[in-house]
């Protein structure tokens, strides 16, 4: 569990990135961190494996505070995934590139064995087993990042971005395989603008605006309420504009996936004949 | 990489700001030719002093001191380098016969290794002050009225304005990294060094590729396509750039003669009253 108590975080070039977020996310959770560019989304994901420590507040991960430990230690158990793979791509293969955070964390040459070659084939990577990272395109280079972090197989996984730079077909793998983690109990931390991807996922929400946190619940609530994503700067998912638009149709508001809308507009349309 | 964060310009309107980017230059290359001429830690003590006035006019005490803690570790590694290689080669010192065992032959060698590292900070504390006030546009606008081609004049800009832009993206990268487990500061020397791979290679890599992209942009919007490009600001010498040329020169005359007529008594020598042989 990650709590988080009246978060302060202020950059050593002044700028007050968090103000005061009080946040708890529960174990085998799934939460989407959202708001526009410049919220403090990836500031505050920092702090869950002690990238940065708090300026003012605290930040317990299982209890124990981020300030009192290593990120080499915290990242045992909290995986984060950046946003962009080339930050962190360095090996001359694929398979030497997984293995790095095992040799990090000093596990044996069998585990590590093991470990890699589970996590590529989890991500369907394993035919770029001896290719350079560096060969790949770029939705082959996220997943080996991807690949990296859950070779450890941490406790939570936070991933920033991950729609970005993905293929439509990608976006739908990845949200599948988000929802598989899940279902193994891990925690999920998501932070990301694309309304569309949360809308189909259906996480909790947490909305921010200029370092503090606008609102928080179940996506169906937070995004289809129009004055809360309009004070994020985001727009709503396109099923919920639709749905909004015809409210006036006695049609429910808070509706944003496309399955169940499809429903709702098969049964009014079978009313009407 | 609060080292680079001293050399990271912003824009503020001050006498220093101001001034000629091609003056200012001259003024911080008579700095570093002071710099090298020197040994003497008293010389060379009075030299850091010299920035601290344009410092505090142009406002950018924090960023200057920024960078002064940036380079500490580097002052260290000098420090130590000298400090050893003068007690194990103790023959350069005219004070200090054959090995090193009085406390003032110590002193000696310590005093020494000082000054080489104060050589170092004035070195980072007078460029530092040049980059600060310095925009790249106006660098770039005075390589040019120098008669340097343009091309060169563009990479060298270039090059000033994305140190920050490296520096930011080294720390996501050391950040990737340590969530991967990655202890910087484990194991020794060797194992140190060897853990900043992980570090260098990115950062390379983008670098590389930032590169290219860039070259792509900028041959998609004609870059080079008129033979002789024009400005539209042009850089002239006011008064204020006149004074500092002259204040330069002078300072340049002085330590010359300094140098050459003034022997300059060394912190040993004044306390311990001893004479260099």
């Amino acid at each position: 569990m990650i709590e988080v108590k009246d978060l302060h975080f202020t950059y050593s070039t002044g700028l007050e990135a968090l103000k005061g977020i009080n946040l708890t996310v529960e174990d085998g959770e799934f939460l989407a961190v959202m708001g526009q560019n410049g919220a403090g989304k990836t500031t505050l994901v920092k702090h869950f494996n002690g990238l940065l420590k708090p300026t003012t507040g605290e930040v317990l991960v299982d209890g124990v505070n981020t300030r009192d430990v290593s990120v080499a230690k915290l990242a045992r158990n909290v995986g984060f995934v950046f946003q962009n793979p080339d930050h962190q791509l360095f090996s001359e293969t694929v398979e030497e590139e997984v293995a790095f955070a095992l040799k990090n964390f000093g596990f044996e040459k069998d585990v590590i064995e093991k470990q890699t070659d589970w996590a590529l084939t989890l991500l369907d990577i394993s035919q770029y087993r001896n290719t350079s990272p560096f060969m790949l395109s770029g939705g082959e280079r996220k997943r080996v990042a991807l690949a990296s972090i859950l070779a450890w197989d941490p406790k939570v996984i936070i991933m920033d971005e991950p729609t970005i730079g993905q293929d439509h077909l990608q976006k739908e793998n990845l949200q599948q395989f988000i929802m598989q983690l899940n279902s193994q109990k891990k925690t999920v931390v998501v932070v990301t603008h694309d309304v569309e991807f949360v809308a189909e996922c259906n996480p909790r929400v947490v909305l921010m605006s200029q370092g503090k946190i606008l609102a928080e619940g179940i996506a169906e609530e937070v995004l289809t309420d129009p004055k809360l994503v309009a004070q994020a700067s985001i727009v709503p998912p396109q099923i919920a504009q639709i749905f909004l638009g015809l409210a006036d149709l006695g049609l429910p508001t808070n509706v944003i996936d496309v399955h169940e809308a499809a429903k709702i507009l098969l049964n009014r349309l079978r009313e009407r004949q | 990489m609060s080292v680079f964060e001293g050399f990271k310009f912003r824009k503020v309107s001050s006498v220093v700001h101001d001034l000629d980017p091609r003056v200012k230059f001259f003024f911080v290359c008579i700095l570093f030719v002071m710099a090298i001429m020197f040994t003497n830690l008293i010389a060379l003590t009075v030299l850091f002093f010299i920035p601290l006035p344009f410092v505090f006019l142009a406002r950018v005490n924090r960023q200057w001191l920024r960078s002064l803690r940036g380079a500490a570790f580097l002052a260290v590694f000098i420090f130590a380098t000298n400090f050893i290689f003068g007690y194990f080669y103790p023959t350069s010192f005219p004070q200090v016969s054959g090995s090193v065992d009085t406390f003032v032959e110590y002193f000696v060698i310590l005093e020494r290794a000082a000054a080489m590292t104060l050589r170092f900070v004035v070195l980072i504390a007078s460029f530092s002050v040049f980059f600060l006030t310095t925009s790249p546009d106006h660098l770039g606008l005075a390589l040019q009225q120098s008669h340097i081609p343009y091309e060169f004049c563009f990479a060298f800009t270039t090059a000033v304005r994305f140190v920050p832009v490296l520096a930011d993206e080294a720390q996501t990268i050391m950040d990737a990294q340590k969530a991967r487990g990655l202890e910087l500061e484990r194991g020794n020397i060797i194992k140190r060094v060897r853990n900043y791979i992980p570090i260098l290679i990115p950062l390379i890599v983008n670098a590389i590729r930032r590169s290219l992209e860039l070259a792509e942009a900028m041959e998609s919007r004609a870059w080079g396509a008129s033979e002789k490009r024009t400005n539209l600001y042009k850089l002239k010498l006011k008064r204020a750039d006149i004074i500092l040329v002259m204040i330069s020169v002078l300072m340049l005359v002085l330590a010359v003669y300094v140098w050459r007529y003034v022997p300059i008594p060394s912190v040993t020598e004044l306390l311990f009253q001893t004479k260099a042989a």
